[in-house]
């Protein structure tokens, strides 16, 4: 008796270490990226262009065509995966079709994203003769966030009350007039919040991105924003790399003698925007819940 | 007076509720769509090794040597994979026997010893470590667990064991927040009726909720070895990209994805080279698909006891 309270003590203490341990390593892993990129964060590095054979260069471009992207694939992914998100939660029934889309989002989502990234080589970029292209990148970005996209809406209209959409119901309306007047409005919170969230995780995302959109920027004009200019930032058609993959790139074929700090600058930048879309998400779904569903989470 | 009519025909009905049920409808099965497009792609590309170049599928699992660009008259280009499998598999192995006892751990720690400080920190700090980027977690990796490796172990530091540490920090948040799932969802009954007849919390949790988890966990282990099995650039940082079978865990290597990643670029469309590495991603993909068969399994065993 004596023996197993002595080790449900140790096992307590253990356990206790660890989470500490875990805990530690987190705060540490934030605090050294941070600490190390800390003479790049300043204006001049986020908003320069980067420059090749010499110190001082920036990560303008690289930080734009990573927002850029991310954009433009939550405009392709979000409609789909919130049609999708409708018909698995209001529509579907168990059945064969049901059970091969689940199937479908469990292997889409679980596939490793440099295969994602090689199909949209193989579709965006040489069937279309497109080549490396901002426009490619956000097409293969959103095959691989279709189904987190997809699960987010399903959940966000599934945790709807029946009550609200039984008043609807009740009071005449269709089911697809519930649907977009009651449903989608009461679930957006929780979708605004899951969005934003996986607009942080595309931030990040590398390995999908180096055949699809490029390993290259153009020389940018920050002056000219009409999408049809070759120059033109907002141009869709045109290489782009992202900060991600500017990371892995300035590691293996850095030529800025100062390649190391562009890298400790660079990871700490992405890991400040990680940062801001996770508290932003949090407070608009907070803000949103009061607003749209009247209750306080 | 006509919008009223037209409001209670069938016309209104078939706009307004049909139109949208058959919207939502095409877009659920276009994810079918989307899935069958992606592997007929990729295989169609994958199996032009065997079926347009005449390598056998045995050659090109089971040898050792890659040399792809190996002239026609020296016998060939060689496009034995055996090396980046055996790189795969040993570094997500690692990492899962690295990173499952700590996630395991966390999980029980966050729904049995303490759910408050499991709410309030540990919570947030696995949604951290889940949203901190591939390539940053590869570029720690390089210039702090590399140069720590080489000083305290011998070798470059680019490393099997490198590439083990960093994926086990990158998959640690998925098998620990799919277990602590599978424990939350264990009845109480259980938990109340173990202590009633005098165990105690450790004795528990370890014969009566781990056990009635483990379909769960091993679900979220399998989820983190698919997941470390896919992982491209994070790996291909730190792991030196060595073309050989590594003999030590400070031995440098590569692995599937890294040497995709590395030579695709490089490669011409339609060469034997080219091939291969889309045989390759091929082989990725009916991994990830078997990975998730597997859970399938699990799952269904769970719910059978």
């Amino acid at each position: 008796m004596l023996k197993s309270k002595t080790a449900d003590r140790l096992a307590t203490v253990v356990l206790y270490i660890i989470a500490s341990g875990i805990i530690l390593l987190l705060l540490s892993f934030v605090g050294y990226l941070l600490y190390q990129g800390r003479e790049r964060l300043n204006l001049h590095f986020i908003i320069s262009s980067p420059v090749f054979m010499k110190e001082g260069g920036g990560i303008g471009p690289q930080l734009f065509n990573s927002l850029y992207i991310v954009f433009l694939s939550m405009i392709i992914t979000v409609p789909i995966g919130l049609a999708a998100g409708v018909y698995l939660s209001e529509y579907s029934k168990p059945g064969k079709v049901t059970d091969i889309i689940r199937f479908c989002i469990e292997a889409l989502a679980s596939l490793p994203s440099i295969v994602i990234g090689l199909f949209g080589l193989l579709v965006f970029v040489s069937m279309t003769g497109w080549g490396y292209t901002l426009f490619s990148g956000a097409l293969a970005v959103a095959v691989l966030n279709l189904p987190v996209i997809t699960r987010i809406s399903e959940d966000a209209i599934r945790n709807v009350p029946d009550t609200v959409k039984e008043a609807s119901l009740a009071m005449g309306a269709t089911h697809w007039q519930t649907i977009y007047k009651v449903i989608i409005p009461t679930a957006l919170p929780a979708l605004v919040t899951g969005l934003i969230m996986t607009s942080g995780r595309v931030f990040g995302e590398a390995a999908a991105l180096l055949y699809t959109a490029g390993m290259s920027s153009p020389n940018l004009n920050f002056d000219d924003w009409n999408p049809f200019h070759i120059r033109s930032p907002l141009n869709p058609f045109r290489p782009a790399e992202t900060l991600a993959v500017y990371i892995w790139k300035v590691n293996s074929e850095g030529l800025a003698p100062d390649a190391r700090q562009i890298a400790d600058g660079a990871s700490a930048i992405l890991i400040i925007f990680v940062f801001i879309f996770n508290i932003v998400s949090r407070f608009l779904g907070r803000v949103l819940s009061t607003k749209f569903a009247g209750r306080k989470n | 007076m006509l919008k009223e009519k037209y409001k209670n025909s069938k016309l209104y009905y078939l706009e307004h509720e049909l139109l949208g049920k058959y919207t939502v409808t095409f877009f659920g099965i276009f994810l079918i769509i989307l899935t069958i497009c992606l592997v007929t792609f990729i295989a169609t590309k994958g199996l032009a090794t065997f079926f347009n170049n005449h390598y056998s599928p045995i050659e090109f699992l089971f040898s050792t040597v890659w040399k792809p660009d190996r002239g026609v008259s020296k016998g060939g280009p060689a496009i034995g994979t055996l090396i980046f499998i055996v790189g795969s598999v040993s570094v997500s192995l690692l990492a899962l026997i690295i990173s499952t006892p700590l996630s395991v751990s966390i999980a029980i720690f966050m729904t049995e010893i303490s759910p408050k400080l499991g709410k309030k920190l540990l919570q947030p700090a696995i949604e951290v470590f889940t949203g901190i980027p591939s390539v940053v977690y590869g570029w720690v990796g390089l210039s702090v667990l590399v140069p720590l490796i080489r000083a305290n172990f011998g070798g470059l530091g680019f490393s099997l064991l490198a590439g083990s540490l960093v994926l086990s920090i990158m998959i640690f948040p998925t098998i620990a927040s799919v277990s602590a799932d599978a424990i939350r969802a264990i009845s109480r009954d259980y938990y109340e009726a173990s202590l009633s007849i005098g165990a105690t919390r450790w004795q528990t949790i370890w014969k009566i909720i781990l056990p009635s988890a483990m379909p769960g966990i091993l679900t979220g282990v399998v989820l983190g070895l698919a997941r470390a099995f896919g992982e491209a650039l994070a790996v291909q940082m730190v792991l030196g990209n060595t073309i050989r079978i590594p003999h030590s865990i400070v031995d440098s290597t590569v692995n599937m994805t890294s040497i995709i990643t590395m030579d695709m670029g490089n490669t011409a469309m339609g060469t034997v080279w080219n091939n291969a590495l889309w045989s390759m991603a091929l082989l990725l993909l009916i991994m990830s698909f078997l990975f998730i068969i597997l859970i399938h399994k699990i799952g269904k065993k769970g719910v059978s006891k």
